[in-house]
């Protein structure tokens, strides 16, 4: 089955999303980040969106669940890399990412987590 | 009209073209509102290829109906004409008396034919008012589209001009604003300023509302909107250039703009963003 591959560095982890995501894979994604926050006693997720082109409201929904979910387990969320175009259609849906954090690219977000509280 | 009657026109028109053209001319000169010697030969020669082209399909016996490729000659020369007097910036009205100033010669021609009956003379005169009005129309129709496409053109170079992102220092964006901001402006807006975050990685962007007339609530959504997806591609918003008027319409139209920094210049408001992205700048005199 196809999966998205989650990357422990240190006490982070990192989601890079390569493939079109389709709903299955994202519910599967949602299981496995929760589960390996919990497993690695991770205090940060980035999740990097940079190769995402194109969301419909239930992935927009789903970026921002897993965000909140990883939020709850403790560990900071910060999404780097959104393209305009995927932020136009968010803001449109009415998702607009409330209480997580978001970064231009995956260096920023980086440098985000890494200070351990918030920039701004 | 009949083709006798289209025949019967041209024939008038032909046998006193002179005498129909110098009254018709006349009676345009007397329309002018600006008489030069320029105006008057552009009208004269306009008014002479006119009557000469519909002479000319008219005596081929061709039906009223303007829409006939028979009358794309005149149709086209009148589009010519019509086109020139909404670029010079002649009303309808006077764009269509052009053709409807030539009704009253030829009607006076029509009713001095000898050896008509009133009725043949009244059916003629109606025929011929009839195709005037369709021609007197067709150039009110054609002005009405030259000014169209004009107020297109104006439109769209107005959002090609209204969107300049600037870059103000490292990491810091500036968006000026100007003018009333509309759904279809607002996405342009947000567009370049996202492309240009991408672009230039900026962190912060400062949004000037200094020219923006007035902001009511579907304005400061649309500001809203823009800050949210600024903020989704990890870029913060401040608004600058709030006007005391502007402050109080925003408040009493109940608009939450707590989550948002407002300054009330784009000084403060840059002061605020190198604050932010960890730079400072410091006046030379001060430190001697």
């Amino acid at each position: 089955m196809e999966r998205i591959p989650i990357l422990r560095m240190g006490q982070l982890l990192l989601v890079t999303i390569q493939v079109d995501m389709h709903d299955k894979l994202a519910m599967t994604l949602q299981d496995d980040l929760t589960a390996r926050i919990v497993k690695d006693r991770a205090k940060g997720v980035l999740i990097d969106i940079s190769a995402l082109d194109i969301v419909d409201s239930f992935i927009g929904r789903m970026i921002s669940n897993t965000a909140a979910m990883a939020k709850i387990l403790d560990a900071k969320t910060v999404v780097v890399g959104m393209q305009p175009a995927v932020a136009i259609t968010l803001v449109e849906l009415g998702l607009t990412l409330e209480g997580v954090e978001t970064a231009l690219n995956v260096e920023l977000g980086m440098r985000l987590l890494d200070r351990g509280d918030s920039w701004i | 009209m009949s083709n006798e009657q289209s025949t019967q026109l041209a024939k008038i028109i032909l046998a006193h073209q002179d005498s129909i053209l110098d009254k018709w001319l006349s009676g345009l000169f007397a329309r002018l509102k600006r008489r030069d010697k320029s105006a008057e030969m552009e009208l004269q020669q306009q008014a002479r290829q006119f009557i000469g082209l519909l002479a000319e399909v008219l005596q081929r016996g061709a039906d009223t109906d303007t829409e006939n490729p028979a009358w794309n000659g005149v149709r086209q020369l009148l589009a010519e004409i019509s086109q020139l007097r909404a670029r010079k910036g002649f009303s309808p009205i006077e764009t269509a008396l052009f053709v409807f100033s030539l009704k009253e010669p030829i009607f006076d021609l029509l009713r001095q034919e000898p050896e008509r009956s009133p009725h043949q003379i009244t059916s003629e005169i109606a025929a011929a008012s009839a195709l005037f009005d369709r021609l007197g129309l067709y150039t009110i129709e054609v002005h009405q589209q030259t000014r169209e496409q004009v107020i297109l053109r104006q439109q769209q170079e107005l959002l090609e001009l209204s969107t300049p992102v600037v870059q103000l220092w490292q990491n810091i964006l500036a968006l000026p604003l100007i003018g009333t901001l509309d759904s279809s402006r607002t996405q342009v807006v947000m567009e370049s300023l996202l492309e240009k975050i991408v672009s230039t990685g900026a962190s912060i962007a400062i949004i000037d509302i200094t020219g923006v007339p007035t902001v009511d609530t579907l304005v400061a959504q649309h500001l809203l909107k823009t800050i949210a997806a600024a903020r989704l591609m990890g870029a913060d918003c401040i608004i600058s250039g709030i006007r005391p008027q502007i402050a109080q319409t925003i408040v009493h139209l109940g608009v939450n703009l707590e989550d948002v920094i407002t300054k009330a210049t784009l000084a403060d408001a840059f002061v605020v963003a190198l604050q932010r992205t960890g730079t400072t700048i410091h006046s030379q005199h001060k430190e001697r």
